[in-house]
């Protein structure tokens, strides 16, 4: 893997802005222009032939807002590697769809979910949510509890009640009495 | 004496058939035929639908109390059993199917899900199968072990051995769509 890494940073140069390993696992940041040759690159020359899984990560308040995720695997050496490159919100990225055609419905749940646009994807509608729905429920600002929508005929929506926040555990090393999920003010 | 010996000949008392009639109530005879052979439509949206399968199969046999015919048909049904987490995406498919069950038709809210949006307390999912029609029984439990089911089952039929149906079946027909009309308004 490290030769990879290496070969891959002497030929996009300064377009890899960091490479991180973590407990073996490598990640390579990668502008967004060069992201798709960059893919297309894994898979052609460096036999990356499966694409584990396309995601999308929200930054809110921190500027470039979107983080997509790419996690690629060549299968015959059972090795991985994570692209990750950062998006302006209502900035659009380029569809893997046409390199891996797995990408095309992680695509279009990226969509659904968060609002992230795909250039050149074949058919970017919503994939869980039903057409017409107006909100991106995975993003940040978004409420846990929805937000009431109507969609005559298809669908409605209503505000779940949540009774004073999520119930979540809290990490602690005392007894599970006080790690057990309580509700918390979100 | 012979006062009684002229009743009974006056109503022409048949000994042949004596034991084969029954004098009952109508009520009481339409409840008893509806409560033993309620068909249910079965729902199955999420993990309860396993356990409704379950309550089907031999271990548990519905059969027994009359409910093994699983219509997929909501048209034969009488009994729908709502199995599992109703999201927003299917509760109007849901509420299509009860539209298409014939009266009289009765509701099993099966589980936490149904019964109240159970732990998914989201965007994405009807916050009980209630808030779109009505329902008879609710059975708690994530899952509810088919007894359970079973004993909701039993509270329906002890629901349905309670009702008017005879006076329901022979009002006029005039009479019952308004009461109907009434009642979607
Ligand atoms: S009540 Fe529990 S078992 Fe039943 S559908 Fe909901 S989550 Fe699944």
């Amino acid at each position: 893997m490290k030769k990879v890494i290496s070969g891959l940073k002497k030929k996009f140069g300064k377009t890899i802005t960091g490479t991180i390993e973590f407990r073996g696992e490598h990640t390579l940041l990668v502008e967004k222009e060069k992201t798709k040759e960059l893919l297309k690159h894994c898979r052609d020359e460096l036999g990356f032939d499966y694409l584990l899984d396309v995601s999308s990560v929200d930054y809110l308040g921190s500027e470039p807002r979107f983080e997509m995720v790419y996690e690629l695997c060549r299968l015959a050496a059972g090795e991985h590697l994570r692209i990750k490159c950062a998006l302006e919100e209502d900035e659009p990225m380029d569809t893997a769809s046409d390199l891996w055609a797995t990408a095309n419905w992680h695509e279009r749940e990226i969509y659904d979910m968060m609002g992230i646009k795909f250039d050149g994807h074949p058919d970017l509608t919503r994939i869980l949510m039903w057409e017409g729905y107006p909100y991106f429920p995975l993003r940040k600002d978004f409420p846990l509890a929805g937000k009431p929508s109507e969609m005559p005929d298809v669908a409605f929506t209503e505000t779940a009640p949540l009774a004073g926040g999520p119930f979540v555990t809290s990490p602690t090393t005392q007894s599970s009495v006080h790690r057990e999920p309580r509700s918390q003010e979100v | 004496m012979a006062d009684t010996d002229n009743q009974q000949a006056s109503v022409a008392y048949d000994s042949k058939i004596e034991g084969n009639v029954i004098f009952t109530r109508l009520d009481a005879t339409i409840n008893w035929m509806r409560k033993n052979s309620l068909w249910p439509m079965p729902m199955g949206l999420a993990c309860c639908a396993i356990e409704l399968m379950a309550t089907g199969a031999s271990r548990f046999d519905i059969s027994r109390f009359g409910a093994e015919v699983m219509r997929f048909s909501p048209r034969q049904a009488d009994v729908m059993i709502v199995a599992g987490t109703v999201t927003y995406k299917m509760s109007l498919a849901v509420k299509r199917v009860w539209d298409q069950m014939p009266e009289p038709k009765w509701c099993i809210a099966m589980g936490a899900c149904a019964s109240s949006g159970g732990m998914y307390r989201s965007y994405a999912v009807l916050q009980g199968i209630d808030h779109l029609i009505p329902v008879d029984v609710y059975v708690s439990g994530c899952p509810p072990r088919p007894e359970a089911l079973l004993e909701g089952l039993m509270r329906l039929q002890e629901k349905v051995d309670e009702e008017e149906s005879a006076v329901a079946l022979l009002k006029n027909p005039d009479v019952r769509a308004e009461e109907q009309q009434e009642v979607e308004a």
